[in-house]
């Protein structure tokens, strides 16, 4: 994992150097949309009362600049299917984003919706040899940390340090100079495969861009959608994507678990398509304009003209009743949703102390959807919006580009993560003059 | 209307040909040069620098022939001569307004008689400098007005004062500025006199003393400075107030004062002496001092202050 190691605080690095310069990108890749936002760091308080937008969360020390959006093109399930073509709609997006912010970016922050993401829980326990916890202690409990096998060709995307525990006292945030005999900490460890995350830093270096940060889609819509408190006492996300629906679990501010139902806005589409027989954008539009979950008896009478370009007169002047739509929408809807809720089960959401269920991504705005999810996933539903940030379009701020938000909150204020910590000594390779140093550093 | 159509092989045209639909990215090197645009450094150079060095170099190349510097001098020198030598800023007349029959001769000596000229040609400061070297001038106004006339408003100086000093008499103005001279008292007779070194320094308060001396004016010869400290007030038939440096107009006025009271100035008395005004001294002329000898059975003066030995 050292190589692991070096390439995630690499990336730390360059996001260090990327808010000093002041301006960094945030490209959220979706399935169906690529967003890019420019974001610019200019120091702290620059928010404006005025504007409605207060100090929330401690993101004001940055300001949108330069959004765009754009279809997205060799994308598939959350995963680059084509990447010349991906590489097409990221230099669209970015291109455009550039040119209304006026700078160049340099640095990105992307996200991973696909890559089938596995989390894992991880426990590890260290003595206290001095009984009080110092820095490299917590580095070493971290490393202790025994690691299953992911299996083969998969990336370690987050290493989160969800808990720490000294003797009997658990949930500290901070353990350092706690005194007791065994430091236990719990670790949540999200891994996704290594190609796709592979593929997409390759797409993104092709567009001459730097990778500053790379974070798991679903940890971004939730940190993005759910309010401080959900985050705080427990809260579950998901997120209606087009390729494929995230789902994370939050608490204590900390995502403990994290999947991906490879179900989406997309299939809803194609159903529709194959279902009433009508191209992919027409059957995209009905989805989008007059799609629903509940069909009511105005919806019987409400005719929508479908056309065609078959040069066949009775294709081409056929019309379907809104109903049919929302006849058609609805199982794929509710398969999507149990399947969430297998995810949920699997996780064992329902012994979390608070079941809140926040729903995000284009998908959620489907009319009626929180009905239909409050019966099949929990009483406890709300639709969410990502947080509101300085700058940001009021196009922008619907819920499909929650992520892209979340984003740039990871941008401002990452969690912590392994490879925050130091390394401990004994990692590093023999006989290194690092090795010696760290060892003095530690012990005198 | 209905559209003819052409089915000959060879005249058919193809009236919809189906475009490839345009790709929204921008290719590579677009991109690319896009974000090069976006650099501040480049985009100053090529915005900024470029432009600039270019003009700077056609400009630096075509100067660099004599013939072509010269051609550009001439123009220039030449666009700069008809513009300035046009009728609307031709110079035709002079006038010269407030000034004494004398004081105008000599203005008109002094402005340029060159007329008509250029207005551009006319340096206006200069010749108002030039005019402020006559004495008699107070200031001038010098314009020209619409209609190519050349103005000057000429402001004399009021003679106020006659100074005597070693040269000769000199007239001077309230604020002790020469006018002019003449030659003899009698030219001008209405004006007070003053003499001594530095009196001109302060003809200001010369003539509030003149102006206190009311009742005594007839009698008054004129002002002496001391020592360029203050001055004596000197009447006719040889007396003399002495007035203290500070508070010399209070000082006189207190010996007109006394005047009215005792009628002091008629009697035998040379000096009042108000240097010091708590005391003031008198000294008493020659026939006074004799008469209380006389009194008192001492020998008298003579004309030389000694006293005459009546033996010889």
């Amino acid at each position: 994992m050292a190589d692991l190691y070096q390439t995630q605080r690499a990336m730390r690095n360059m996001r260090r150097a990327a808010l000093q310069r002041g301006v960094i990108g945030i490209l959220d890749i979706g399935t169906s949309k690529i967003a890019c936002l420019v974001l610019r760091f200019d120091g702290t308080g620059t928010f404006r009362e005025t504007d409605g937008v207060g100090p929330m969360a401690g993101q004001v020390n940055f300001r949108v600049i330069g959004a765009a959006s754009t279809r997205s093109r060799g994308m598939r399930r959350g995963q680059i299917e084509t990447m010349a073509e991906t590489e097409r709609a990221i230099r669209t997006v970015v291109a455009a984003a550039q040119k209304l912010a006026g700078v160049r970016i340099d640095h990105v922050i992307a996200c991973l919706s696909g890559g089938s993401p596995s989390s894992y829980g991880l426990a590890g326990e260290i003595d206290l040899a001095a009984g009080k916890v110092a820095e490299h202690d917590v580095a070493q409990v971290l490393a202790a940390c025994e690691a299953p096998d992911f299996g083969r060709g998969r990336e370690v995307l987050h290493a989160q340090p969800v808990n720490f525990a000294v003797d009997n006292r658990s949930s500290l945030a901070d353990p350092r100079d706690h005194v007791g005999n065994k430091l236990f900490c719990d670790m949540h460890v999200l891994t996704v495969d290594g190609d796709v995350m592979g593929n997409l830093v390759q797409c993104i270096r092709r567009c001459d861009l730097e990778l500053a940060g790379i974070a798991s889609a679903p940890y971004a819509s939730a940190r993005a959608s759910l309010v401080e408190d959900e985050q705080e006492l427990g809260a579950a996300c998901i997120d209606f994507g087009g390729g494929g629906t995230g789902v994370s679990i939050f608490i204590k501010k900390h995502m403990i678990f994290s999947d991906h139902v490879p179900i989406g806005g997309n299939l809803i589409t194609q159903d529709i398509a194959q279902g009433l027989r009508v191209p992919l954008p027409v059957a995209e539009r009905l989805k989008t304009v007059s799609g629903g979950v509940e069909a009511t008896g105005q919806d019987d009478r409400e005719m929508i003209d479908v056309g065609g370009n078959t040069g066949d007169w009775e294709t081409d002047r056929r019309s379907v009743s809104r109903a049919d739509v929302i006849g058609v929408m609805r199982p794929r809807v509710e398969e999507i949703l149990e399947n969430a809720r297998e995810v949920l089960d699997a996780a064992g959401f329902d012994y979390m102390p608070s079941q809140q269920i926040v729903l995000t991504g284009g998908g959620s705005q489907i009319p009626g959807l929180d009905g239909l999810a409050a019966r099949i996933l929990g009483p406890n539903i709300r639709c969410g919006r990502p947080l509101r940030i300085d700058g940001l379009a009021h196009e922008l701020t619907d819920p499909s580009f929650s992520s892209a938000v979340g984003l740039s909150l990871f941008a401002a204020h990452p969690q912590d993560e392994w490879w925050d910590f130091e390394m401990p000594a004994d990692n590093y390779p023999g006989r290194s003059f690092r090795r010696a140093y760290r060892w003095f550093k530690n012990n005198w | 209307m209905s559209v003819v159509i052409d089915h000959r092989p060879g005249k058919q045209t193809n009236p919809d040909p189906v475009k490839p639909r345009r790709d929204p990215a921008p290719s590579r090197l677009k991109y690319r040069l896009e974000r090069m645009w976006l650099k501040p450094l480049y985009r100053r150079t090529l915005r900024v620098g470029l432009p600039a060095f270019l003009i700077a170099m056609v400009a630096g190349i075509w100067l660099s022939d004599e013939d072509r510097r010269a051609i550009l001098k001439d123009g220039v020198t030449s666009v700069v001569t008809q513009i300035q030598s046009r009728e609307e800023f031709q110079v035709h007349s002079m006038t010269i307004e407030g000034a004494s029959p004398v004081v105008e001769r000599a203005v008109q000596g002094m402005l340029p008689v060159d007329l008509p000229a250029s207005s551009f040609d006319i340096n206006l400061p200069a010749l108002r400098i030039q005019v402020m070297q006559l004495d008699a001038v107070e200031s001038i106004d010098l314009r020209v007005k619409p209609g190519g006339v050349l103005s000057a408003v000429v402001k004399e100086r009021v003679p106020a004062i006659l100074w005597r000093r070693t040269r000769g008499i000199e007239i001077l103005d309230r604020g002790g500025h020469r006018v002019a001279s003449v030659t003899s008292r009698e030219v001008r007779p209405e004006l007070p006199l003053i003499s001594g070194d530095g009196a001109d320094l302060v003809t200001e308060e010369a003539l509030n003393l003149f102006d206190a001396a009311g009742p005594i004016l007839p009698r008054v010869r004129g002002l002496v400075r001391r020592s360029e400290r203050r001055w004596d007030l000197v009447l006719d038939h040889g007396q003399t107030i002495m007035l203290p440096a500070k508070g010399a107009v209070v000082a006189l006025e207190a010996a007109i004062a006394l005047d009215r009271a005792e009628d002091l100035l008629a009697r035998d008395i040379t000096t009042v002496d108000l240097r010091d005004p708590s005391r003031p001294v008198m000294r008493l002329g020659l026939d006074a001092r004799n008469t209380i000898r006389d009194a008192r059975s001492l020998p008298v003066l003579g004309p030389d202050g000694n006293p005459v030995d009546d033996k010889t």
